[in-house]
C-alpha cells in the first residue's frame, strides 16, 4: 500500500482528515455568519460584501470548490467511519446506559443527517439559482441584488422554522464537533479545558446570529 | 538420607561472592545455531515464567509459552504492591550485595540456601537495570533518578516500587519482551491452556499434556525441556490473597512423576487482609503492610464489650482508652505494631481464639488511627499557629495528613468493607499470602526429574521460612530473566543432537490417556455437590488446624479430616456439563483434586516439622513467653518423594550449612 | 435483598444467545458482584443447571480479567473500580440487572459472559515494547535521568489493566483509549524513543485489523476506565501517529 492509503485508510488518519475538513468548515461557518449578519445592520454593506464573494475569481474558481469538496468529503467519510463503527459490535447491548458521554456526542450521525437535509435546501434556495444566475442565464450582474434575494426567502414561516431548527442542530453539532476535531489532530494540553469554552461558545454564538437573521428578515419584511 | 546422595544439589565450591561467577564461567553452552533445534516448554507467564519465556526466545530457543488466563499479562505476579528489592545502594545508605544477602536469610529464619539467596542478591541490581530499559515506570525523585522506599526488617531503602502497583508494572515488562517475541515467532503462545500432565521419555521430562480450556480438548505438546512457573499453593487454604485460578497443579503433577517437593508447610500470613464478611467469600484482599507505621491494633478488653460490638449495640469509638487491649504493644514493647509478619498473624489469632475477635465471624481485630489522626493534627496545628486544642480542627488536619499518605488504601478499604476509616478503626485479620515451600531444585533450579526446572514462587529455594517484603518480585524476575537461561543451557547442551521429540510415542499416549481417564471419571461422578464445597471444607480444615499455629493432635486430625475429604470429594462431587467445552467447573475440579493431596502433605510436613521456625508455628515449640522456638536439629530442607499417596511421601533432608552467616535467635521484644 | 437477574447465555461462539431471566433471594449487601454470581451458580449446579461462565481471577482490581456490561456499564455503576471490587450494597432491594458480555466484533464471545479479548495481544504483539535484550550489561538504571513529570505521567498511563472497559463503553468500540495508554508510556520515556514512529503506526494499524471502530471523541472510555486512563493520551496517540506519517 501507498504512503497515502495506508495513512488514510487508518482509523486514526481519516479522524485526522475528518477533522481538518471539519475546521475548514467552521472557518466558513464564521464567515458566512459574519457577512450575512451585515444584512441585519446594513443592506448596502451586505450587498457589497456578498458581490466581491460572488464576483471574485478567488473565492469563486478556488475557495467555492475546495468548500464543496470539503463539505462532500466531510459527509461521505463522516458516513464511512460510521458504517464502520456500526459494523464494529454487531449484537448491541439490551440495556444500554450513555455514562457521561454526552447525547450529542454519541449522535453526531444524526445531527449531521439534518444539516445534510438543510444544505440540500439551502442549495435549491441559494446556490442553485445562483449559479443559474450567473453562469446558465449569464444574467447581467447587479451588485444590489443580494438584500432582496434573502430577504424574500425569509417571508416564508415554514422556511424560516426550517432554518431555526436546522441551525439549533448545527450547534449541537458543532458544540461536540469543534473540541472533537481539536482532540483529532492530536492536541490536548493545558490549554484545552479553557479551549473548550471556546468551542462551546461558537457553538451558541453562530447559530444564534443565523437564526437572528433569519427571524429578523422574517419579521421585517 | 542427605539429598547430596543421590540428587546433587550443584552448589558450587569455593568463595560465597565468586560462587555463581565461575560457575557460569564453567557450565556448558549451547551454540546458537544449535538453540534452533531446542524446543522449551513455559509453563505460567507471572514473572518468573513470562521473564523467562523472552529471555529464552532471546536466546533463541523455541518457546512454548503456556497459561491458563486470557492473556500472560493476567499473572498473579499483578497483584504485588509495594515493591522489588535490589541491591543498587543508589540511596548510599551502605547497602550491598551482602546486605541483602544476610537480610534475606535471616527473614528466612536460616531455613533457606546461602548459595542461591547470595546469587539472587547478585543479580538483583540487573534487574532494576533490565526492567528500566524495557520501560517499567519506577517511580522517580524530582532529580529524575529512581526513587526508594524502606521495607519491614531491614534497615537501608532498597525497595523500588511504581506506586501501589510494582507487581503489575514489572509483569508488563516481562509481558512486553514476550510479545517482541510473539511477534518474531519465537515464543508460541498458548492462552487459555492449562497444563495437566506432564510427559517423561527415558527419565527426561519430554513434553506437557496440555488442556484447551476453551474447547476442552486435550493438546500434546513436546519439549527438550519443562520449564514450571506457576506460582504458589496459597489456595489450599480456599481463602488467601491468590487469584481464583492460583493453583498447584503443575508442580503437583510434576511432584507425582518424581519432583520432590520441599518445606509444603513454609506458608507466609500476611497480618494485614480485610477480614471475611460471611459465607459467601471468595478471596482476602490486602491491605498493604505500610499501613502499620501509623495504625495501632487492638481488641476490647472485656468480653461484655465484645458482645455489645457484634450485635450492633456499641461502636469501638465508644470504648474508653482503659477498656482497650492494644496487645501487640502490651507484648512488643520494643516492635509493638511493627512486629513482623508472623509475629502479628499469630497475635492477632491468639486474642481472636480467645473471644474478642470484633466481628460477626469473631476474627477481626481492629486497627485504629485515632492516635495518628490527633498526632499529625496537632503537628500541623502547631506548625501552622492554629489552636492546638480545638479539638475538631486537629482531627481534619490530621486527617489530611493521613490522607496523602495511604489515601488509596483507605478509599479501597471504603468501596468493599463501606466503613469510613477516618472516622472509626479499620478491621483486619491475617491471611495467606505466599508460599515459600515448592518443588525441590538443585542450584541449577532444576527439579529431581531431569530436564524439568522449577522457577519462581513455584520451587522452595530462597525464601528459607519467611519471605521478606518485595522479595518475591526480586525472586521470579532473578530466575527468570538472569539465572534459568544460564543453567538451563547446562542441561540442554546434551540434547542438541536428540532432534524433535514425537508426540506419537506411548509415552504421550498413556500421559493422555491417564488425563482423559481422570477427566472422565470426574465428569461421569454423578454427585450432589459443587467443587466448591469440598474446597472451602478443604479450607477449613487447612485453616483451622494448619494455619498460624499448629499442633500435633491438630495435624493428625487434619490429616486424617482431609484424607475423608477427598475420599468424599470423589463419591459426591458434581460436575455440570461436558469435557468438550468451556467448563470452569471442571477445570477447577482437577485443581481441587490435587489440593486436596496436596493438603495432606502439607499437614504431614508441619507435623514432622517438630520446631517452629518462620511461617511455621507449632504450639509445642515455643519459648515460655509464646515465641517461635528454632531446633538446631531442624535445619535441613524436607523435601518429600511421592510414593503413590500423600500419606507414603518419603522425607530426604537437605542439610543447610551456614558459612557466611551465623545463625542467630530473633527477638521483638 | 431479592433481585431480578437478566443474564446473557450463549453456548459457545457460534450460539446464538439470550436473555435468560434467574431471580435471587437473600443477597448480602456485603457480596462482591462476583460473589453473588458465585451464589448463583452454585445454586445452579446443584439443581442440575449449567453454572454462568464469566471471567474473573485476581478478584481485587489489578489482573484485568473480570469484565461484564452491568445495566449497560463496564463493570457496573460504580467508578474507578473493576467488577470484582463491586459490591451489591450498590444495589437496592427489587431492582432488576442486566448482565451482558463486553460486546464488540474485536471481542467475539467464547462462552456466556466471556469474551475472547485476544486483540488486545495482537495488538500489543504488534509494538507494545522496546526492543533490548535481556543480557545483564543493560546500562545502568540511573544513567538516563527520567523528568518527574514525564514519569508519572508514564505511569499513569501504564496503569492500564488491559480489561476492555473502553471498547465496551464506546459506542464504535474503539481501542483507542487502550492502544494510546501504552503509546503514551513508551512516548513519555526516553527509553521509547527510537521505536517511536512504527510503534504507533503498527499499533494503528492492528488495532484497525482487528475490527475495532474509530474513536469519535465521546469519552465514554475514559468515564468507564477503572484505573482513570486519561484522554490526553488518545490526543497523543494521535500526534504519534501523525508524526509517524508526516513527520
Amino acid at each position: 500500500m501507498s504512503w497515502f492509503s495506508r495513512t488514510f485508510s487508518s482509523s486514526v488518519g481519516r479522524k485526522f482528515a475528518m477533522a481538518l475538513s471539519a475546521l475548514f468548515l467552521i472557518i466558513f461557518l464564521l464567515q458566512h455568519a459574519t457577512i450575512n449578519f451585515l444584512s441585519v445592520i446594513s443592506a448596502d454593506a451586505f450587498n457589497e460584501a456578498s458581490h466581491f464573494m460572488g464576483t471574485n475569481p478567488l473565492v469563486q474558481f478556488l475557495m467555492q470548490p475546495i468548500l464543496i469538496f470539503a463539505v462532500v468529503f466531510h459527509f461521505i467519510m463522516g458516513f464511512v467511519l460510521e458504517a464502520k463503527n456500526r459494523a464494529s459490535r454487531p449484537i448491541k447491548y439490551f440495556k444500554k446506559d450513555t455514562g457521561n458521554a454526552t447525547w450529542v456526542s454519541q449522535n453526531m450521525i444524526y445531527s449531521g443527517l439534518v444539516i445534510l437535509a438543510f444544505l440540500a435546501l439551502h442549495f435549491i434556495d441559494f446556490w442553485i439559482p445562483e449559479m443559474d444566475y450567473k453562469y446558465v442565464q449569464q444574467l447581467p450582474e447587479d451588485p444590489d441584488r443580494y438584500y432582496e434575494e434573502l430577504v424574500h426567502k425569509f417571508q416564508s414561516p415554514l422556511r424560516t422554522g426550517v432554518y431555526v431548527i436546522s441551525f439549533v442542530l448545527l450547534g449541537l453539532h458543532l458544540w461536540h464537533g469543534f473540541q472533537s476535531s481539536i482532540q483529532s489532530v492530536g492536541i490536548n494540553n493545558r490549554f484545552t479545558p479553557g479551549f473548550k469554552k471556546v468551542t462551546e461558545a461558537f457553538a451558541v454564538v453562530i447559530p444564534f446570529v443565523f437564526i437572528l437573521i433569519a427571524v429578523f428578515h422574517f419579521f421585517n419584511h | 538420607m542427605n539429598i547430596g546422595d543421590n540428587f546433587p544439589a550443584k552448589l558450587p565450591e569455593g568463595p560465597i561472592a565468586n560462587k555463581w561467577t565461575s560457575y557460569k564461567d564453567h557450565i556448558n553452552l549451547v551454540n546458537p545455531a544449535n538453540k534452533r533445534l531446542i524446543d522449551v516448554i513455559v509453563v505460567g507467564t507471572g514473572l518468573a515464567g513470562g521473564s523467562a519465556a523472552a529471555t529464552l526466545a532471546e536466546l533463541g530457543y523455541n518457546v512454548k509459552a503456556f497459561c491458563f488466563q486470557d492473556s500472560p499479562r493476567r499473572a498473579h505476579s499483578i497483584a504485588a504492591q509495594g515493591g522489588i528489592n535490589a541491591a543498587k545502594n543508589y540511596q548510599g545508605d551502605g547497602d550491598s550485595v551482602y546486605r541483602l544477602f544476610y537480610d534475606t536469610v535471616k527473614g528466612g529464619d536460616y531455613r533457606s540456601r546461602e548459595e542461591n539467596v547470595y546469587r539472587l542478591a547478585e543479580v538483583s541490581a540487573n534487574i532494576i537495570d533490565q526492567c528500566v530499559a524495557q520501560g517499567v515506570p519506577f517511580a522517580r525523585e524530582y532529580g529524575g533518578l529512581l526513587d526508594n522506599r524502606s521495607f519491614g526488617g531491614v534497615l537501608v531503602s532498597r525497595t523500588f516500587y511504581a506506586k501501589g502497583q510494582t507487581g503489575q508494572q514489572l509483569l508488563l515488562g516481562a509481558y512486553s519482551a514476550m510479545n517482541r517475541q510473539i511477534s518474531r515467532g519465537k515464543i508460541k503462545m498458548y492462552n487459555r491452556h492449562e497444563m495437566v500432565e506432564l510427559v517423561m521419555v527415558d527419565g527426561k521430562a519430554r513434553g506437557i499434556i496440555a488442556r484447551d480450556l476453551v474447547t476442552g480438548e486435550l493438546e500434546r505438546h513436546s519439549a527438550h525441556a519443562v520449564v514450571i512457573a506457576s506460582g504458589g499453593y496459597g489456595n489450599v487454604f480456599f481463602l488467601s490473597t491468590n487469584a481464583m485460578g492460583s493453583n498447584v497443579s503443575a508442580t503437583w503433577k510434576i511432584h507425582k512423576k518424581g519432583a520432590w517437593f520441599a518445606n509444603p508447610c513454609y506458608t507466609q500470613i500476611h497480618p494485614t487482609c480485610i477480614p471475611v464478611s460471611g459465607d459467601h467469600q471468595s478471596k482476602l484482599t490486602l491491605m498493604s503492610e505500610s499501613l502499620r507505621n501509623d495504625g495501632r491494633i487492638w481488641v476490647p478488653k472485656k468480653k461484655e464489650d465484645v458482645e455489645a460490638i457484634r450485635a450492633g449495640k456499641l461502636k469501638p469509638t465508644q470504648i474508653a482508652e482503659e477498656d482497650r487491649d492494644y496487645y501487640l504493644e502490651r507484648r512488643y514493647p520494643a516492635f509493638g505494631n511493627l512486629v513482623p509478619r508472623d509475629v502479628a498473624s499469630r497475635a492477632a489469632k491468639e486474642r481472636c481464639d480467645a473471644g474478642f475477635g470484633v466481628n460477626a465471624t469473631g476474627e477481626a481485630v481492629y486497627l485504629d488511627f485515632a492516635a495518628a489522626i490527633e498526632r499529625y493534627g496537632k503537628e500541623q496545628a502547631h506548625i501552622k499557629g492554629m489552636d492546638e486544642n480545638d479539638m475538631d480542627l486537629v482531627r481534619s488536619l490530621g486527617k489530611e495528613v493521613i490522607k496523602t499518605k495511604y489515601g488509596n488504601l483507605f478509599q479501597m478499604y471504603e468501596k468493599i468493607v463501606d466503613d469510613n476509616p477516618y472516622e472509626t478503626p479499620m478491621m483486619i485479620y491475617p491471611a495467606v499470602h505466599y508460599t515459600m515451600g515448592g518443588t525441590w531444585v538443585d542450584y541449577n533450579l532444576m527439579s529431581t526429574i531431569p530436564g524439568c526446572f522449577v522457577i519462581g514462587e513455584a520451587n522452595f529455594s530462597d525464601h528459607g521460612a519467611n519471605r521478606l517484603g518485595a522479595s518475591a518480585l526480586m525472586q521470579g524476575l532473578a530466575d527468570g530473566y538472569f539465572v534459568l537461561p544460564y543453567t538451563i543451557g547446562d542441561y540442554l547442551a546434551s540434547d542438541i543432537r536428540t532432534g524433535k521429540i514425537p508426540t506419537d510415542s506411548k509415552e504421550f499416549d498413556e500421559a493422555e490417556k491417564s488425563v482423559r481417564d481422570q477427566l472422565e471419571k470426574l465428569i461421569n461422578n454423578k454427585g450432589t455437590k459443587s467443587v466448591d464445597y469440598f474446597h472451602k471444607k478443604l479450607g477449613k480444615v487447612m485453616w483451622d488446624k494448619v494455619g498460624m499455629a499448629r499442633n500435633a493432635k491438630g495435624l493428625k486430625e487434619a490429616i486424617d479430616e482431609i484424607k475423608a475429604i477427598r475420599e468424599e470429594f470423589y463419591k459426591d462431587v458434581k460436575i455440570p456439563g461436558s469435557i468438550n467445552e468451556y467448563n470452569e467447573e471442571l477445570a477447577k475440579a482437577g485443581r481441587v483434586a490435587d489440593f486436596l493431596e496436596l493438603g495432606e502433605l502439607f499437614a504431614k510436613d508441619a507435623l514432622h516439622r517438630e520446631e517452629s521456625c518462620g511461617g511455621h508455628f507449632r504450639e509445642e515449640f515455643q519459648t515460655p513467653e509464646g515465641e517461635a522456638k528454632r531446633d538446631p536439629k531442624f535445619q535441613y530442607v524436607a523435601a518429600w518423594e511421592y510414593k503413590g499417596e500423600p500419606s507414603k511421601a518419603v522425607l530426604h533432608k537437605e542439610e543447610l550449612k551456614y558459612e557466611n552467616i551465623e545463625v542467630k535467635e530473633r527477638s521483638y521484644k | 435483598m431479592d433481585l431480578k437477574l437478566k443474564i446473557w447465555r450463549q453456548k459457545n461462539a457460534s450460539d446464538k444467545g439470550k436473555m435468560v431471566n434467574y431471580d435471587m433471594k437473600n443477597v448480602s449487601p456485603d457480596m462482591s458482584f462476583l460473589e453473588m454470581l458465585d451464589v448463583l451458580n452454585n445454586e445452579l449446579i446443584e439443581k442440575g443447571e449449567e453454572p454462568v461462565a464469566f471471567d474473573h481471577d485476581c478478584r481485587e482490581g489489578i489482573c484485568g480479567m473480570c469484565s461484564l456490561q452491568i445495566n449497560g456499564r463496564p463493570h457496573g455503576p460504580d467508578t474507578a473500580i473493576t467488577t470484582c471490587q463491586l459490591h451489591m450494597r450498590k444495589f437496592k432491594d427489587g431492582d432488576t440487572i442486566y448482565i451482558e458480555p463486553f460486546r464488540s466484533k474485536a471481542f467475539p464471545v467464547i462462552k456466556d459472559l466471556i469474551v475472547d479479548r485476544s486483540s488486545f495481544d495482537r495488538i500489543q504483539h504488534a509494538g507494545g515494547y522496546i526492543s533490548v535484550n535481556t543480557s545483564g550489561n543493560t546500562q545502568d538504571a540511573n544513567a538516563i535521568p527520567v523528568n518527574k513529570d514525564d514519569a508519572d505521567k508514564a505511569f499513569d498511563a501504564a496503569t492500564c489493566i488491559g480489561c476492555g472497559a473502553c471498547v465496551a463503553a464506546c459506542k464504535n468500540s474503539s481501542a483507542m483509549l487502550f492502544v494510546s495508554a501504552k503509546v503514551s508510556q513508551f512516548a513519555l520515556l526516553p527509553q521509547g524513543q527510537i521505536e517511536r514512529k512504527t510503534r504507533a503506526e503498527n499499533m494503528v494499524a492492528q488495532m484497525d485489523a482487528e475490527g475495532f471502530g474509530a474513536c469519535t471523541n465521546t469519552g465514554a472510555c475514559a468515564a468507564e476506565c477503572p484505573k482513570e486512563i486519561s484522554l490526553t493520551n488518545i490526543a497523543r496517540l494521535n500526534r504519534e501517529f501523525l508524526k509517524s506519517k508526516f513527520g
